[in-house]
């Protein structure tokens, strides 16, 4: 049992380095910040810049979460505060069903419906046009896969506030809504963090899905509605293709590296809000 | 009974889905006198208190007939708004359930919402429910720390000051110290004492001896219906029914 405690705890310690290792080939031969923030991309000519595959992925990822938060929040409320207690008991099979979807259907889905979509609907409305395979189409498609997770942990989350809360602060005059509004948000505040910090981080790691839809054209993207190419797409796209290329492979193991470190960092630093929001409180 | 009567219950009946938990309630709650709900656990004593304000509309499959007159409005058909209403009303529930903010802002928020916002206005205030609560000498000092950093006993208070800073006229006290350690519970039982020529109260308690300390009024219920009522001396020395003589002897359970 403590064998397997240790291994589980060491594992992500174990991925980091072997794939710092497996990288460090190029980190030899270029500085990391150079790797990290070039954004020339010409593997043939020993350029292996990633930054326009970070900035992708950061726009697909935040975009996904422009969309989901507030869904999911104010389903949430919804949800535990105002609705009848039958419609939260349709509610979780459903999001759980929505959960087990193979991410290659949510592709699928976003290929015939999404693309089309933005392509017809959404540019026009910003004067744009384009085939539809764009940030913007991966961001929605990401959206509707982190919303089961985020509404559920919200879910909890709103259901663990005791609710001789919601009735104090009724007796001293509130409306539901300011209960939700002043207390409730307040209180749940943490919890949203983590929740939305959790989302980030799947999100951020999505790969196939997101690949399908946003086009994995290599350059940084100025808008969302021009195409992307993340770094999960590109390792999924590229690693044991053209291994050929010197130095391709530790590139790739780079990427991962960073992908890596990203989400550490993105749990890192809800979990850090959490904890000073609990002090306050 | 001297005084008037302040809250008057009549015929409720209340069912939760088809649980019937309050049958046939009828009760004269006395003004500025402290009136005690005495029973065992699970007789509907808090369900009562809380039709009082409406806060059974939160339950689901709830259904409340009868009336209960406070003032000219009957609360439970009143076409008034309920949030004005429960303004008339502080409550103290079982444990401190002090707002998500600083101790300042817990004792301010009542008046802030009903949009009296400026400092100047609510600085002596909240100071003067502070001191009617008998927190403000324990916590002057550190009106910007999180409610949450006082203890249980200085929490209850919070929330005393926190309900009687909307001005009510009644306050609706769910067996307000039963998280309570003797001393805090001595403090606010007191304090009742002090507030009764001002407010009309009324208090959940299942401890007999409680409410021989500070009730003028009896309710006593048991399995959803009043099973006896009247002033405290003459409930606890000559009472009518042979269920309150069992209980009142200690011979329940």
């Amino acid at each position: 049992m403590v064998v397997a405690l240790v291994f589980s705890m060491t594992l992500p310690v174990m991925l980091a380095i072997g794939l710092y290792y497996k990288s460090s080939g190029l980190l030899m031969e270029q500085s990391l910040f150079n790797l990290i923030f070039s954004k020339d991309w010409r593997p043939l000519s020993g350029h292996f810049g990633l930054f326009p595959f970070i900035i992708s992925s950061l726009w697909v990822t935040v975009l996904a979460l422009i969309i989901a938060g507030p869904i999911c929040l104010f389903s949430a409320i919804h949800l535990t505060q105002y609705a009848k207690s039958y419609v939260l008991k349709v509610m979780h099979p459903i999001i759980d069903i929505l959960a087990g979807i193979p991410s290659v259907i949510f592709g699928v889905w976003g290929v015939v419906v999404i693309v089309p979509f933005v392509s017809q609907h959404i540019a026009p409305l910003f004067g744009k046009q384009t085939s539809g395979y764009t940030i913007m189409s991966g961001g929605i498609v990401l959206a509707v896969m982190i919303i089961p997770f985020i509404l559920n942990i919200l879910i909890e989350v709103f259901k663990s506030i005791p609710e001789e809360l919601t009735e104090v602060t009724l007796s001293l005059g509130a409306t539901r809504w300011m209960v939700v509004k002043h207390i409730l948000m307040r209180k749940a505040f943490p919890g949203i963090v983590s929740a939305f910090g959790l989302g980030l981080s799947r999100a951020f790691g999505e790969t196939i899905a997101v690949l399908m839809v946003v086009g994995n054209v290599t350059r940084i993207p100025h808008g969302a509605l021009q195409p992307g190419y993340p770094l999960p797409a590109l390792i999924a796209n590229n690693y044991g293709e053209m291994l050929s290329i010197p130095m391709y492979d530790s590139a790739l193991m780079l990427a991962a590296f960073v992908l890596l470190i990203i989400v550490i960092i993105f749990n890192f630093i809800s979990r850090m809000v959490i904890h000073r929001m609990i002090k306050i409180m | 009974m001297s005084g008037n009567s302040k809250i008057i219950i009549k015929d409720v009946n209340l069912h939760f889905g088809k649980q019937h938990v309050l049958k046939n309630v009828t009760a004269n709650i006395p003004e500025k006198q402290i009136t005690v709900i005495l029973g065992p656990s699970g007789c509907g004593k808090t369900t009562l208190l809380k039709t009082m304000n409406r806060l059974t509309d939160l339950y689901p499959n709830v259904k409340i007939k009868g009336s209960i007159h406070i003032g000219d409005d009957d609360v439970l058909n009143t076409k008034k708004d309920i949030t004005e209403i429960r303004r008339h009303m502080g409550l103290l529930s079982q444990r401190p359930y002090p707002l998500p903010m600083n101790i300042f802002n817990n004792v301010a928020y009542g008046l802030r919402i009903s949009g009296r916002k400026s400092k100047k206005y609510l600085k002596p205030r909240v100071q003067h429910y502070l001191q009617m609560a008998n927190l403000w000498e324990e916590v002057k000092d550190r009106l910007t720390d999180p409610a949450s950093s006082l203890s249980i006993g200085q929490q209850q208070r919070l929330c005393l000051a926190r309900g009687l800073s909307v001005d009510p006229d009644i306050i609706l006290a769910d067996e307000p110290t039963s998280a309570l350690d003797p001393l805090s519970s001595e403090v606010i039982e007191n304090k009742f004492i002090e507030l009764k020529s001002q407010y009309t109260i009324v208090m959940v308690t299942h401890s007999l001896q409680q409410a021989r300390r500070i009730a003028d009024y009896v309710i006593f219920m048991y399995l959803g219906e009043i099973v006896e009522q009247g002033p405290a001396e003459e409930f606890f020395n000559n009472p009518k029914q042979e269920l309150t003589k069992k209980y009142i002897k200690g011979l329940f359970n």
